[in-house]
């Protein structure tokens, strides 16, 4: 990687007193609103960039709680019920053996959301304040959140799955528990957060021009 | 873009701006060469890929969407996984696993699955088609060619095929223990589809199509 060595001394479109198209590169006239080639909006940054992360990311945070603490999955068996959490999910298959399986969801559904809180906050703190990593490190990282928030929903089509598979005419029956929306709800929220950073903030900061 | 792109433009001769183009993901500007068929221009800065045109792409682009859409169908209609236990046979297809959330408080969540594994997914290939077939041909890009591919690319996340396919396979060893399972027709048309998607996804330059669809639109 080439990280190490300082940045070749770029000129961005900012700088350069143009706005640059976010979606397919094209350079234009300051003030232009929309863009020439692809008719997108165009913002030279999005100033309310970093309050939607928050924003969302809050609103994520607050209901992916609730999707701890409730069922998941309801399993009526012999006339017991059983409720099963995301955390109490895991460990059965562990017992179960399924030590990958268990790993897969403990991945998508615990290790993920949090790594995304965490490095959502993360990048969006590091836009106002000095931090360590460098510029390119946390673009990786940002890259990284983007593409892997959609596999926490694993979870939510597993319990869907579960739920149209094994009825009530069985000796169980399974049924989704309300954590299910609160756990689609919080990787929506936080996929949302994600795609409101505007990564040409990261760039920004170093250049010593904050906005 | 790539070769000349090495020394950046600087402040105090720029060109036309037609000239220039934006990384869309640090703003850095670049001299706008035409890249070669089969190389990837890469941002100076944050070596993100700006372009990476291909051979044949938009062909390619079209004949894995309508596969995939075919796929679709077919994983709608087929019988997705059978449960085989107490002599009784449980078949599941798509619309029975959407429709899982349909009763009680999880209700919403079956228009949000529905979304995620079946529509958005349906809307994202359609549109690419009716972006891609008039380029591929030669011809001028359709009506609204624009706010379609646009739609398409903002879809992309949403559209969640593959995610479905490993929630699947975890489903299959959650109940392996309690029934005996067998695995319909549809399970392996939406394997096929995600192989399409990822696939297409590959040969897609969203920089490469925004410029070929400038170039055929007459001004
Ligand atoms: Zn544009
Ligand atoms: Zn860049």
């Amino acid at each position: 990687m080439e990280d190490t060595r300082t940045a070749p001394p770029v000129l961005t479109a900012r700088a350069a007193g143009l706005i640059g198209c976010t979606q397919c590169g094209r350079v234009q006239e300051p003030g232009a609103e929309r863009c020439v080639r692809c008719q997108s909006l165009l913002r030279s940054r999005d100033e309310a960039s970093l309050q939607k992360v928050w924003a969302w990311l809050f609103a994520g945070l607050v209901v992916y709680v609730p999707a701890n603490v409730y069922p998941m999955l309801r399993t009526s068996s012999l006339g017991k019920t059983s409720d099963s959490t995301i955390l109490g999910g895991v460990v059965d298959l562990i017992h179960h053996g399924s030590i990958g399986i268990a790993l897969i969801v403990f991945f998508a559904s615990i290790m993920i959301p949090v790594g995304k809180f965490l490095a959502i906050g993360y990048l969006a703190l590091s836009i106002r304040r000095q931090v360590s990593l460098s510029d390119h490190r946390r673009h990786v990282l940002y890259e990284v959140v983007e593409f892997v928030g959609r596999w926490s929903m694993i979870d939510v089509f597993v319990v869907a799955i579960l739920a149209t598979l094994v009825q009530l005419d069985f000796a169980a029956s399974i049924k989704p528990g309300i954590a299910a929306v609160s756990f689609a709800l919080s990787v929506a929220f936080t996929m949302i957060s994600a795609q409101s950073f505007d990564p040409r903030l990261i760039w920004d900061a170093s250049e010593g021009d904050p906005a | 873009m790539m070769q000349d792109a090495q020394q950046p433009p600087k402040l105090t001769d720029l060109p036309d701006l037609a000239q220039l183009i934006a990384c869309p993901q640090c703003d850095a500007l670049h001299f706008d060469a035409d890249v070669p068929t089969g190389e990837t221009a890469r941002c100076i800065r944050c070596h993100a890929v700006i372009e990476a045109p291909r051979q044949l792409a938009m062909t390619r682009i079209i004949m894995l969407a309508a596969a995939a859409l075919i796929l679709m169908i077919a994983a709608i209609f087929f019988p997705f996984l059978e449960l085989h236990a107490a002599g009784r046979i449980q078949r599941s297809s798509l619309l029975d696993t959407v429709m899982a959330f349909s009763t009680g408080m999880t209700a919403p969540l079956t228009l949000a699955m529905a979304a995620l594994i079946v529509v958005l997914p349906i809307i994202r290939f359609t549109s690419l088609i009716y972006v891609m077939a008039p380029m591929a041909f030669g011809w001028q890009p359709a009506r609204h060619a624009e706010s379609a591919f646009r739609m398409a690319e903002a879809l992309r996340p949403w559209a969640m095929a593959e995610v479905f396919i490993v929630g699947v396979a975890v489903a299959l060893v959650k109940v392996a223990g309690l029934a005996h399972l067998a695995i319909g027709p549809a399970f392996w048309a939406f394997v096929a589809l995600v192989i399409v998607t990822v696939l297409k996804d590959n040969f897609m330059s969203r920089v490469t199509v925004w410029k070929t669809l400038e170039q055929r639109r007459p001004s």
